[in-house]
């Protein structure tokens, strides 16, 4: 597989959120804007990227039975960073995702893709993924998040698109589900497509 | 009397699910059968109500002494993962017939956002919870997981013989479903 196939993977044909189902917690809980959404996004990307290459580092230094364990502290260490790095210079978006920052060391998609990719391949092909799918998780996390904040605010990234009040069940916990529903179900019928074309 | 507060406002008013959006993994993933989601609300409620007693303990005794609070994502994801490990050995040990009901539940606990983030809900300064209280919370979200996750697997579980649109099938139906139940529990909302 080239790299260039290695990095467009992660948008469409194995989204992280739209096909494998990783990281609902955080698809969901954050994306009240288009703007909360890409931030978490680019948080995650980034502890991705760095575990994805401090583990393909160690892989045969940690014998394999603790494997799990080391990689948990991996990613940890590297969500403590990125925890105290957003609270000294973003703290309105520190206040915005509360709970979900320190949440990163168990989102599924980090350490599926420590397991699956990075502890198999080199360093370079690990950075690949990890920008990858981390790119494209924030891709997911700003579409959702932007389709709730026009649906239930009129606004996109704070710029208004109409005005009024917008239906306020979408900003609020259903809107979330219902949307990312209807997301899956879009990115569904476009995979299919991509897939005759191909 | 506050203590049932806390244990309505768990359950009802900020589900853990439906309201924090926390535990969506195991809530799509383990929701097909109503006797497999059972077995998963009992394994969380075992380990949260476990690993909420520890880490409260390890942060007030520990953590804030030393002033090394900033270690508190990291050491509570491993007293998360020593403890499920730990349970399981000792589950397989005392109580076999347990042991296999709550079995290939127990591995998936450990990254089960909802027990880490219940442990951090439980020491956070503006809830001020003492040790009881804390417990007391994290029974109430394990209770709050188990309603959604059993009340959804049964709705599930008639939706396999609906005659849903192709495109829909699946993970969209279901997202759709959790989205009208969270609907519905917004009716609790400033019940305390």
């Amino acid at each position: 597989m080239g790299q260039l196939q290695n990095f467009t993977k992660g948008f469409i044909r194995e989204n992280p959120v739209f096909v494998l189902l990783l990281g609902l917690c955080p698809a969901l809980g954050v994306t009240t804007s288009a703007f909360n959404g890409l931030g978490m996004g680019l948080a995650t990307t980034f502890v991705l990227v760095s575990s994805n290459i401090v583990v393909s580092l160690i892989k045969n230094l940690i014998p394999t039975k603790v494997r799990i364990p080391s990689f948990i502290v991996v990613i940890a260490s590297f969500v403590t960073i990125t925890e105290l790095v957003m609270e000294a210079f973003l703290p309105a978006l520190f206040e915005a995702l509360g709970l979900f920052i320190p949440l990163i060391v168990v989102n599924c998609l980090v350490m599926g893709r420590a397991e699956a990719f990075a502890s198999k391949n080199n360093t370079w092909s690990a950075i690949i993924d990890g920008l990858g799918m981390g790119l494209g998780f924030a891709f997911a996390l700003t579409i959702l998040g932007g389709l709730r904040e026009i649906l239930g605010a009129g606004e996109i990234f704070g710029w208004s698109i109409f005005a009024g009040d917008g239906m306020l069940v979408f900003v609020l916990a259903p809107g979330a589900f219902i949307g990312l529903g209807y997301l899956v179900a879009l990115n569904n019928i476009v995979k299919k497509k991509l897939d005759q074309n191909a | 009397m506050e203590y049932i507060i806390i244990i309505i406002g768990a359950v009802f008013v900020n589900n853990i699910v439906l309201a924090q959006f926390l535990g969506i993994c195991p809530y799509l993933g383990v929701s097909a059968r109503v006797s497999t989601s059972v077995g998963m609300s009992g394994a969380v409620m075992f380990v949260m109500t476990l690993a909420t007693l520890v880490t409260f303990l390890i942060f007030h005794y520990i953590l804030v002494p030393l002033n090394i609070e900033y270690l508190q994502t990291i050491s509570y994801i491993l007293v998360v993962a020593s403890l499920v490990q730990m349970v399981e050995i000792i589950l397989k040990k005392v109580s076999p017939a347990l042991y296999q009901a709550l079995g290939i539940f127990l591995p998936l606990i450990v990254t089960n956002c909802a027990i880490l983030g219940v442990t951090i809900l439980s020491v956070r300064e503006d809830f001020g919870f003492n040790l009881l209280e804390g417990v007391v919370f994290a029974v109430g979200n394990a209770l709050g997981f188990a309603l959604t996750i059993i009340l959804f697997a049964g709705i599930r579980e008639h939706l396999d013989l609906m005659d849903v649109p192709k495109g829909m099938r699946g993970a969209p139906a279901a997202l759709v479903v959790a989205g009208i139940l969270a609907l519905a529990f917004m009716g609790f909302a400033n019940l305390v």
